[in-house]
């Protein structure tokens, strides 16, 4: 392409580093804060130089918060637990349900398959509410409120269509030629499927996985409505602790960092399928 | 053609057609069943969006046919609701392609330094909405927040962000594009890699100034792309709900209630349960006409991309 004029190429290096300020600022700072004392924290100018500490940290991990007005206990490990727990089950679950549909709508184009999963989809767009008001009834009929298999189920909604949808263009781009060779063999369709299919969409498979995760763990609604303290995740938990913690800022920032820290580590291990993932496929990265 | 070939392969071991009939639809049937045990609720909010139903009164509950929906038109909280969900959704989106395509032009060209800037920028889009409001709550506290340090530096005495109704909007549609834009750019960027080479060449051999290549070649030739990625932000702002609620809880006042705020507080707050099913199923219909589209466009550009990768 062009040659770029020195005055373009640093145009754009000014650019690309006001964006970067942008976009990366706030986690530097909320980092920064969660190493702070509150007096630091609420030192006027705000300033780069302090002596770090990690007590927020000790704080949140031993669950007990030294306050003004006495010993405040903290659950905010058990969150982050929940968070894992909930996330990784509905991404296990959805991995069980959705891989051999994935692979169905993939390799037979059958009637209703095309209905079935664009039903499955839809999900993705509508309103969580609406779902959910009604479903609080149910579950408060048949026990399931506040109940990690009944946040499980309902994150389905989240997990299922997103690794659907993605190991399905996975499954389409496996040319058909070898799992043929390998049933002229004498192999069952079973043992093609789990030998042949499911190992050569294995990355495709991962990375939907890890991008379910961080959509189970990014969300907020779903628990919102149907747990309380003993069973919310990080993104209930934090809004709660907000409140209860008043004005134990330092102690806030860390325990966002800690929610944000997993998400983010899974994130740089997909990068490579982001693209695909957040478009359902839709662009090739 | 697929099942043309599968048969000529299948036919030593052809004894059971049933099965070989059944089995796309048994490999399917868990995911779907998964699913079904929650559209059922479903029906439940179109039932509970026709009654009078307040769980403060439950002797007042009664079939009422179309009167909460009739209801909303003299409403103003109604109106309200409309507006700020739409003021929203165009705010958010608007700024987000202009800023994620400004940026994924910056980023176009495949090198070390652009590869790491776009990783980096990704970021934001993997923290919870709920916890980045939460981030920019911390930055943006009146007594030590970063963010109204700065803004009383450049002359902005007691700026006070989201807790005042003339900038809340402001504030959450700062998040909104703090955490959004980067899907914008990366799916734009996505867009612009895949672009076929040869137009750009010519025009550069020719001369053609850069507004014009721009206006001309990119724009156009990015618009498949623009409009999905434009219809699918659309359709998850206009439902925003994590970042407005964990930010201001659609305050002060009424200023931030969009659809799932407003409906949220009608059920949990003033335990209307039919109004709440109602103003739902209105935003229902309006996300079910936008997601049409979307998928309409949406799959007409992933046969693209599968067709050229």
């Amino acid at each position: 392409m062009q040659r770029e004029t020195t005055r373009s190429r640093i145009v754009k290096g000014v650019l690309l580093a006001l964006v970067g300020l942008f976009f990366l600022f706030p986690i530097f700072w909320v980092f920064l804060m969660s190493f702070q004392t509150n007096q630091d924290i609420l030192r006027m100018p705000p300033s780069l130089v302090f002596t770090p500490t990690l007590d927020n940290y000790v704080a949140l991990i031993s669950g007990r918060l030294e306050t003004n007005a006495g010993t405040l206990e903290i659950k905010f490990m058990g969150n982050l637990l929940n968070s894992f727990i909930l996330a990784a089950s509905s991404v296990i679950l959805s991995l069980i349900l959705a891989i051999p549909a994935a692979y169905a709508f993939a390799r037979y184009k059958f009637r209703l398959g095309e209905d079935i999963a664009f039903t499955i989809l839809s999900f993705r767009f509508a309103p969580p509410l609406l779902v959910l008001v009604p479903l609080l009834s149910y579950f408060q009929m048949i026990g399931l409120v506040n109940t990690y298999i009944g946040l499980i189920w309902v994150y389905q909604l989240i997990t299922l269509p997103l690794i659907l949808w993605i190991t399905r263009g996975y499954f389409e781009d496996i040319s058909e030629d070898i799992e043929h060779a390998h049933r002229i063999d004498g192999h069952g369709w079973l043992k093609t499927f789990l030998k042949i299919a499911v190992p050569l969409a294995l990355p495709g498979i991962a990375a939907a996985a890890l991008l379910a995760f961080i959509f189970a763990w990014n969300n907020f609604v779903f628990a919102l409505i149907l747990a309380s303290a003993d069973k919310q995740p990080v993104t209930v938990g934090a809004l709660a602790f907000v409140t209860a913690s008043g004005i134990q800022y330092g102690q806030i920032a860390a325990a966002l960092i800690l929610s944000i820290i997993p998400t983010l580590i899974f994130a740089i291990a997909a990068q490579r399928y982001l693209v695909e993932g957040l478009s359902l496929g839709a662009v090739k990265g | 053609m697929a099942t043309n070939a599968l048969s000529a392969v299948d036919h030593p071991g052809a004894k059971r057609p049933f099965l070989r009939v059944a089995l796309p639809y048994l490999l399917s049937l868990p995911a779907l069943l998964v699913c079904i045990g929650i559209i059922i609720p479903f029906f439940t909010a179109i039932y509970y969006s026709l009654q009078r139903y307040n769980l403060a009164f439950p002797q007042m509950r009664g079939f009422i046919w179309f009167q909460n929906y009739v209801d909303f038109f003299s409403d103003p909280a109604f109106w309200n609701t409309i507006r700020v969900s739409l003021l929203y959704t165009i705010f958010t989106v608007g700024i987000e392609l202009a800023l994620g395509l400004g940026i994924a032009m910056l980023l176009r060209r495949r090198t070390l330094l652009n590869d790491v800037m776009s990783l980096l920028l990704i970021m934001p889009l993997m923290i919870a909405p709920a916890i980045a409001a939460l981030m920019w709550k911390l930055m943006t506290n009146p007594n030590f927040g970063i963010l109204s340090y700065l803004a009383s530096l450049i002359g902005l005495e007691d700026f006070r962000w989201a807790s005042s109704p003339s900038t809340a909007l402001l504030t959450v549609v700062l998040v909104d594009v703090w955490v959004y834009t980067p899907f914008m750019m990366i799916l734009l960027l996505a867009g612009l890699r895949a672009l076929p080479k040869q137009p750009f060449e010519a025009a550069e051999l020719d001369g053609v100034p850069w507004s014009f290549v721009f206006f001309r070649i990119t724009l156009p030739m990015l618009t498949p792309y623009i409009i999905t990625a434009t219809l699918f932000r659309m359709l998850e702002s206009i439902q925003q709900f994590d970042i407005i609620y964990a930010m201001t809880q659609g305050g002060p006042g009424d200023t931030l209630m969009v659809f799932q705020v407003q409906s949220y507080l009608e059920r949990f707050q003033y335990t209307n349960v039919g109004r709440s099913a109602a103003l739902l199923m209105v935003l229902w219909v309006i996300t079910f006409v936008m997601s049409n589209i979307f998928i309409k466009h949406w799959l007409k550009l992933r046969e693209q991309a599968r067709g050229v990768g």
